[in-house]
């Protein structure tokens, strides 16, 4: 683990400790194994503890986690022969979102998603996972194609938001996402959508339009970024931690709302801590969403999806 | 990414929604700062004789402006949850709700009815910025959705005039989830083959710009009205620079291509009479179609501030 988030420090520190042992200990030294055992089933219940109360502030920290697995590490384990396209043919290539189509397990797909960057190089090109209109308009490109050659699409979701500049503003941002949602909505393939770290906003709803959306456990969907809403409605910074927790915009949150359809457990101690694992039980709940879905006629899956977008939101109450 | 609900200028609000006004009342303009007799200003579709600043409207007084007569029916709009999240910042969701519901004497942001322009009969949708900022939650979100369903009862073309902060923080992401509802109500009118047009006011911006507001057969904007997404301060603090002149302005999404035809007040209903009989191939009515107060002068030579300035060159044949 590279990557401690503040409220990890206990767990930090015991698994700093059990590494220290290891170095210490030679063969068969019963003391030390005891005792990494012993710090080992610590560390667990700790672990256990703190994320199974997670504030949602501390699960907007975990979702943010640079070592969480993004849209490159979701492709590179799901996907076969993985044929990435490009540009959005009016201006440029956004490398904030990426997709193209490949095998999912045997089905042949397209993926879309954001991609936020592995290192600060990758970051940077990928310019924080916060795409510009060229790449809401290669996601629709892509969900074209997948209605025109009756392929399902996967959208992964992580991003902070549309990138705000002056470019974006003049190449037409909202006129994008708009016309990414409406894409979305209106394809007559199955579109299966996941949450796996930010869904910010209207950058992250723009490919989000799904059949059926899953969040990760520990993800968070909001309609603004916790700083954002402190500044406007608390005029402060300090607000954050409140603000966080006003937005309800938990999974659980999600699901309780009745906004998103399943909610997919992360390994113990969040996805940043076994990306093997959780990326397997992501790509087995993709696996039997797409085995229910495809079997579906086309028209009747996208009039479902509408009938759903339009009916939420109707049953909550306070 | 702009959530700005709160910002709505007292003095402006109160300008616009005062009920009763003395005789003698003089209004300061928003913008240049002089004074103006305030039945002037009515007359005058309140927008500034002296400096053209179109001011914001409620609602209420859009439609009065847009159909026919002044004639229209409102319909009642469905009932939204109130205060879903219990959502509290530096004042609880549920008092800014009934204080902006006592001040407007409308339920929320947003007003439906049908009647005529230009003898064509039209649903159409105005939001009301005045009402927290026009934030979209679950009752403007009902609304778009109640006014695509009456469109196409009606087999009416749905005309929608956004004026909005965007999307309605207090309800967290059951605001979110009004962009794709919106999105679906549109997608109905367009199914039905009816013209769905925008009529971009001041200001649009957020999650309305990037669902239905950008979705129209025609986007039609007012002179001056803001439109974008991200709020310029946002973009400053992005980029660390200052901003072009005249950015997010309607001239400059019609110079970038995102807005078809920028008309003062004054030519709005006309604008849209004109495209709507072109589009149903109707006859022109030609009482309806006089511009009021001016003469018709031949095309390019009317007077520039009651000349809809359409997306096209000057010397474009036609234009
Ligand atoms: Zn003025």
């Amino acid at each position: 683990m590279k990557n401690f988030l503040d409220f990890e420090k206990p767990i930090a520190e015991l698994e700093g400790k059990i590494e220290e042992l290891r170095h210490l200990s030679g063969e068969g030294d019963f003391n030390i194994a005891d005792e990494v055992s012993k710090l080992q089933d610590k560390t667990e219940k700790l672990l256990r503890q703190t994320y199974q109360k997670l504030t949602p502030w501390q699960k907007v920290q975990v979702a943010r986690h640079p070592d969480r697995p993004h849209f490159n590490d979701y492709v590179a384990a799901l996907i076969e022969d993985f044929t990435p396209v490009a540009g959005d043919r009016c201006f440029a290539d956004d490398k904030a979102i990426l997709g193209g189509m490949g095998r999912f397990r045997g089905y042949s797909c397209v993926i879309i998603g954001q991609e936020k960057g592995a290192d600060t190089g990758e970051r940077v090109a990928h310019n924080f996972g916060m795409a510009r209109p060229e790449g809401y308009r290669k996601a629709r490109r892509l969900m074209e194609l997948a209605d025109r050659f009756s392929l399902p699409v996967i959208s992964l979701v992580d991003t902070p938001g549309a990138y705000p500049g002056v470019g974006a503003e003049e190449r037409g941002q909202a006129e994008a996402i708009a016309r990414c949602i409406d894409t979305g909505l209106g394809i007559r393939v199955p579109l299966l959508s996941v949450i796996i770290g930010e869904g910010g906003s209207g950058g992250a709803i723009a490919i989000a339009t799904g059949d059926v959306v899953m969040m990760l456990e520990h993800s968070i969907y909001s309609v603004i970024s916790p700083e954002g809403c402190a500044s406007i409605l608390w005029r402060s910074a300090e607000q954050t931690q409140v603000a966080a927790e006003a937005l309800r915009l938990t999974a659980q949150d999600l699901l309780g709302l009745g906004l998103i359809d399943r909610v997919l457990p992360e390994p113990l101690g969040g996805a940043h801590r076994d990306p093997v694992e959780t990326i397997g039980r992501l790509g087995d709940a993709l696996e039997s969403e797409l085995k229910r879905l495809i079997v579906q006629d086309g028209g009747l899956l996208r009039r479902r999806r509408r009938d759903k977008f339009l009916e939420m939101g109707k049953q909550v109450t306070p | 990414m702009n959530w700005l609900t709160n910002f709505v200028r007292p003095k402006l609000r109160a300008l616009v929604n005062r009920k009763s006004v003395p005789e003698n009342l003089w209004d300061k303009c928003p913008n240049c700062s002089q004074l103006i007799f305030h039945r002037e200003l009515e007359t005058n579709l309140y927008v500034c004789p002296h400096c053209n600043h179109h001011m914001r409207l409620s609602a209420e007084k859009r439609l009065k402006l847009l159909f026919d007569g002044g004639d229209y029916h409102r319909i009642e709009l469905p009932k939204a949850p109130a205060d879903p999240l219990r959502f509290r910042d530096q004042k609880r969701y549920a008092d800014r709700l009934r204080d902006a519901r006592a001040r407007s004497k409308e339920d929320d942001a947003i007003a439906v009815a049908h009647g005529t322009v230009g003898g064509i009969p039209v649903v159409v949708a105005a939001l009301d910025f005045g009402f927290m900022g026009g934030s979209m939650g679950m009752a403007v979100g009902s609304g778009i959705v109640a006014a695509a369903r009456l469109a196409v009862t009606q087999l009416a073309p749905l005309i929608v005039i956004p004026a909005s902060g965007g999307a309605r923080m207090q309800e967290g992401a059951l605001s979110l989830m009004q962009m794709p509802r919106t999105v679906v109500a549109v997608q109905e009118v367009k199914e039905a083959g009816l013209p769905y047009i925008v009529v971009l006011a001041d200001p649009t911006t957020g999650g309305v710009t990037a669902s239905f507001a950008m979705l129209g057969d025609l986007h039609i904007a007012e002179t001056g009205a803001m439109i974008g997404f991200a709020g310029a301060r946002v973009i400053e603090q992005t980029v660390r620079e200052t901003l072009p002149e005249g950015f997010q302005r309607a001239e400059y999404l019609l110079e970038h291509g995102m807005v078809d035809i920028v008309v003062t007040r004054r030519a709005l209903r006309d604008t849209l009479a004109r495209v709507l009989s072109l589009l149903l191939r109707r006859e022109p009515t030609p009482d309806l179609l006089e511009p009021p107060r001016t003469e018709r002068l031949p095309a390019g030579r009317r007077p520039p501030e009651d000349n809809a300035h359409v997306a096209l060159p000057d010397d474009t044949p036609g234009a």
